[in-house]
């Protein structure tokens, strides 16, 4: 018999780990940075209605703001569900209908990096929505406030991010890759109109007022209002509550379809 | 060495041996609703050679490579990598694949899906090595979604071998290539046996099981119906072909000792001659005006085409 060499203890070391999930990110981010249907859309939209509604009327005041500084917030948190629900859902409803997914899989990629990669994508076109919101804000809208305002205002809105990618991951995995977008559309126009993230809030007929409570965007787009300094009726916590809830939801449907693809496939 | 062997050999000492098993399954069946993909399939993948799995499209050597890789579960059998279960993290960072693809995001460039998958392992070849192992230096700044077929297919290779890693699993790899394409590619597959790697590769080019491999597991349907060399393959189907052209009648040609089977093929017959000599003997001495004399090898797709019809014919009959 041959001689029997011994196994060499292979694994990657930390830091290889890190380089592994930062690449996994970036390329996440590249690839859809890439495809101008998703980029294009994604950004110009939101800026386009700002451009239109919060910088040609902007002049008037929602309660003890401008209507410029009101509106970032909204078209903000409009921004932020496009680029959150679009990239994850689209990205995964299309690698798992059409075979990339299985080649990840048996690659030794860790699982948790493919997903990682997907908050993170979605939470990066968020902070580039919001960003080019608040400047074009500051630059041509007459909006001041103070800085810390403003980190709150990116920094709610991004993390924001996360309730609706864990909802674009639970969307993808029930879609397939061409149904997805149309279906993202389906949940996405309604519910930012009931929101209050097109007309605000104030000027919504009572009926979609009382649905807004149920749908998470309200909720961000109020976490984003009162970091403007817009005054609401809730504490904050009362808020990021139902969107850490609706996480939970989210990611529990998610992790279903997650368990129903393996099955599939390993059952 | 004999299975027995093998089987009794600790798992952590398996791979670093030449002959070893490093992949198998045992006893595999595996159902999608009402369809036997592979029906109580036992395949060992031995430690530094080339297995080809060889069989018609809808054969089940996708579903093999599936089961092997850990993508999809045996409904009975166990499929085992390294002795233990495919599915493990440490497993396959030793394992690269080429699987085939209806989709590979299309806006990443060839350099960057080249790095990304580089990073997923250990201790990755150099960037320019894995370039000029797939032979896609010169394609590196291309978006994936902007190459030719071909092209895709060299790519996939590569991100397969970029990890270096122990054994290679490769589904289909020359499909859709053109010949000079695929020569290439082969030397290329050539290359990484010397190297010592274990490769597992499934194809229905028969060519291609011929020209790589050093052993040829024909799948159809689901079952595995031979199993050997080449050449051992070929010696399954009489060892070889006479045409000629004759004044004697196909059953009387089917009479001679020697003689495994007679087809008309236009104005010549074609014989599958076991004993090819005792057979010439005996047409020169019959028909001395035969003509049109051609001897040749059975080659590996005559041995291919009876065994599967063999086969069928077979499932007909239990049917």
């Amino acid at each position: 018999m041959a001689t029997v060499s011994t196994t060499p203890g292979i694994r990657r070391s930390p830091n290889q780990t890190l380089v592994l999930y930062l690449k996994e990110m970036k390329y996440e981010f590249l690839k859809n940075l890439r495809i101008p249907r998703y980029s294009a859309s994604v950004i110009v939209l939101p800026l386009m209605f700002y451009v239109l509604f919060g910088l040609f009327m902007g002049r008037q005041t929602i309660g003890n703001t401008s209507t410029a500084a009101y509106l970032i917030a909204t078209y903000g948190t409009f921004g932020v569900l496009g680029a959150s629900l679009f990239g994850t859902a689209a990205s995964l409803a299309s690698e798992r209908g059409l075979g990339w997914i299985q080649v990840k899989k048996a690659s030794p990629m860790p699982p948790f990096a493919y997903f990682a990669a997907k908050f993170f994508m979605g939470m990066m076109f968020s902070f580039i929505v919001v960003s080019l919101l608040l400047v074009l804000g500051l630059a041509f809208g007459g909006v001041r406030m103070p800085f810390q305002n403003m980190v709150q205002l990116v920094g709610s809105l991004v993390a924001g991010s996360i309730p609706f990618c864990a909802m674009g991951l639970a969307v993808g995995y029930f879609m397939g890759p061409n149904s997805a977008p149309a279906v993202i559309n389906l949940i996405y126009l309604p519910m930012s109109f009931g929101s209050g993230l097109w007309v605000p809030f104030q000027f919504l007929p009572k009926v979609v007022k009382q649905i807004a409570l149920y749908l998470p965007p309200y909720h961000l787009a109020q976490l984003a209002l009162r970091a403007i300094g817009f005054d609401g009726n809730e504490a904050n916590w009362t808020h990021w509550k139902v969107l850490i809830g609706f996480t939970l939801l989210c990611l529990g449907v998610a992790r279903f379809g997650f368990q129903k693809d393996e099955e599939k496939m390993y059952g | 060495m004999s299975v027995a062997q093998t089987v009794s050999i600790p798992i952590e000492e398996q791979p670093g041996a030449k002959g070893m098993v490093v992949a198998s399954l045992s006893g595999v069946t595996k159902r999608y609703d009402d369809v036997c993909a592979l029906n109580n399939v036992n395949l060992n993948v031995r430690s530094g050679e080339l297995l080809a799995l060889l069989g018609p499209n809808g054969a089940g050597k996708t579903t093999a490579i599936k089961l092997l890789l850990g993508l999809a579960k045996p409904t009975s059998g166990t499929s085992r990598i390294f002795g233990g279960d495919p599915r493990d993290p440490v497993t396959r960072l030793r394992i690269g694949a080429m699987l085939q693809v209806a989709k590979v995001p299309e806006t990443l460039r060839v350099r960057e899906h080249i790095d990304l998958f580089s990073s997923y392992y250990p201790n990755p070849l150099p960037r320019k090595e894995t370039l000029a192992q797939g032979d896609i230096a010169d394609i590196q700044e291309r978006k994936f979604g902007d190459l030719s077929g071909g092209q895709k297919q060299r790519v996939l290779f590569a991100l397969a071998l970029c990890g270096d890693p122990d054994v290679i699993f490769l589904d289909e790899p020359t499909v859709g290539l053109d010949v000079e394409a695929r020569r290439i590619l082969w030397q290329e597959i050539r290359k990484l046996v010397a190297r010592g790697k274990t490769i597992l590769l499934t194809t229905h080019y028969l060519q291609e099981a011929d020209e790589l491999a050093d052993r040829v597991v024909v799948i159809n349907k689901g079952n595995v119906i031979a199993e050997g060399t080449p050449a051992e393959i070929k010696s399954r189907t009489a060892g070889r072909k006479i045409r000629c052209m004759t004044r004697l009648a196909n059953e009387a040609v089917r009479a001679l000792p020697g003689v495994v089977d007679v087809r008309q093929d236009r104005e010549a017959i074609e014989i599958q001659a076991s004993d090819a000599e005792a057979v010439l003997r005996e047409l020169f001495t019959l028909d001395a005006h035969l003509s049109g004399l051609e001897v040749t090898r059975a080659g590996l797709e005559d041995a291919f085409i009876a065994l599967t019809q063999e086969d069928n014919n077979l499932a007909g009959a239990r049917r």
